[in-house]
């Protein structure tokens, strides 16, 4: 039985895992321009297995950040984990030993909670330790080998992949911003106060890690406080009442 | 670069792993807040979108490449194609862009 769990997470993982390479692969090679050496930035992508958190966290390693804002930033990014954690600490099986719980924790992405979450009933750890083995190795990889070729590739091509990761990011936030007004104001709301960070002259003196934190509970605060989410599906009670 | 390097990745790899481990080692039962359920599904879209502008218009070599790029990913986007779809063509219009604009200067 795990082992077919694990061939099942195995074959759901292949998808993740390519996707894991190329988005890595820019993520090395920004690594590589900020100055890190290919086994930091490789190392930084096993340990931490996420592309927004480690985007930020790359910032503020070059700007020379503190370390307190360094583990705020994360924090405030990351918390999103926290929720998912919590419906797969319902999803496993229940009489799994402790250490299954401490292991899957390291694997929940977006991507790998989004495969684990739509399974149909009780999870065994060993399908998510499958889709963990296509997906690990993708993400560490690509950053190696963006590392090593950010050094070798000439300027014009890293100008052009220099927005890959952003991209990256327009890629997860438009579709669900169509389809619900809610998300859309959240994210128009976060990049216009964003901009002022930039410009506004007293305003630019907060660093970039603090400008995330404040703009992200700001933005996310107002919109849970004015359209809360009715249930897990995501949807805003204004649309389930629509139903 | 003042700071250590490995330092600060075990710092975001230890917060990183505490924020998703403790709620599947402590937490049994499910939460039922709705203001902090409701806060944590638009936080990823908050903070990405935070991350993004204005910074993307600073991620390539000219600000008029890097809004082109930026233009193709949203229109591919809102057509709902794949993240490395999206990543990869935001790549090629910028490229693209950035030819262009050297041919004319």
């Amino acid at each position: 039985m795990n082992r077919e769990s694990f061939r099942r997470g195995i074959h759901d993982g292949i998808p993740i895992g390519l996707g894991y390479l190329a988005v890595a692969f820019s993520f090395g090679m920004l690594a590589a321009a900020g100055g890190l050496s290919v086994g930091q930035a490789t190392l930084l992508s096993l340990l931490n297995l996420t592309s927004a958190g480690q985007a930020a966290g790359l910032n503020l390693i070059i700007a020379g950040s503190s370390y307190l804002e360094m583990a705020l930033t994360q924090l405030t990014i990351n918390l999103r984990y926290c929720l998912m954690s919590f419906s797969v600490s319902q999803k496993l099986e229940r009489d799994i030993a402790p250490w299954h719980r401490y292991l899957v924790a390291y694997g929940i992405t977006d991507e790998i909670f989004g495969v684990t979450a739509s399974q149909k009933g009780k999870v065994s750890p060993w399908y998510t330790y499958g889709v963990m083995a296509m997906a690990v190795p993708g993400w560490t990889l690509g950053t190696a080998l963006g590392a090593v070729s950010g050094s070798l590739l000439p300027s014009f091509m890293t100008s052009a992949l220099g927005i890959a990761l952003y991209g990256m990011f327009v890629a997860v936030i438009i579709p669900p911003a169509r389809e619900n007004r809610a998300v859309l104001a959240v994210v128009l709301g976060a990049m216009a106060m964003s901009t002022l960070f930039r410009v506004i002259p007293p305003l630019k003196q907060v660093s970039a890690g603090f400008v995330i934190i404040i703009v992200t509970v700001a933005t996310a605060g107002i919109a849970a406080a004015v359209c809360p989410v009715a249930g897990e599906n995501g949807k805003t009670a204004g649309e389930e009442e629509q139903e | 670069m003042s700071h250590n390097v490995y330092l600060y990745i075990l710092v975001m790899a230890g917060v990183t792993y505490l924020i998703r481990m403790l709620p599947l080692a402590l937490v049994k039962k499910e939460i039922t807040s709705p203001f902090l359920l409701s806060f944590l599904y638009y936080v990823p879209y908050a903070c990405l979108a935070a991350m993004t502008f204005p910074a993307i218009l600073f991620s390539t070599s000219y600000v008029a490449s890097a809004v082109i790029g930026f233009a193709a990913a949203l229109l591919l986007a809102f057509r709902n194609k794949s993240l490395v779809t999206v990543a990869v063509f935001a790549c090629g219009a910028v490229f693209a862009a950035e030819r262009v604009i050297e041919l004319l200067m």
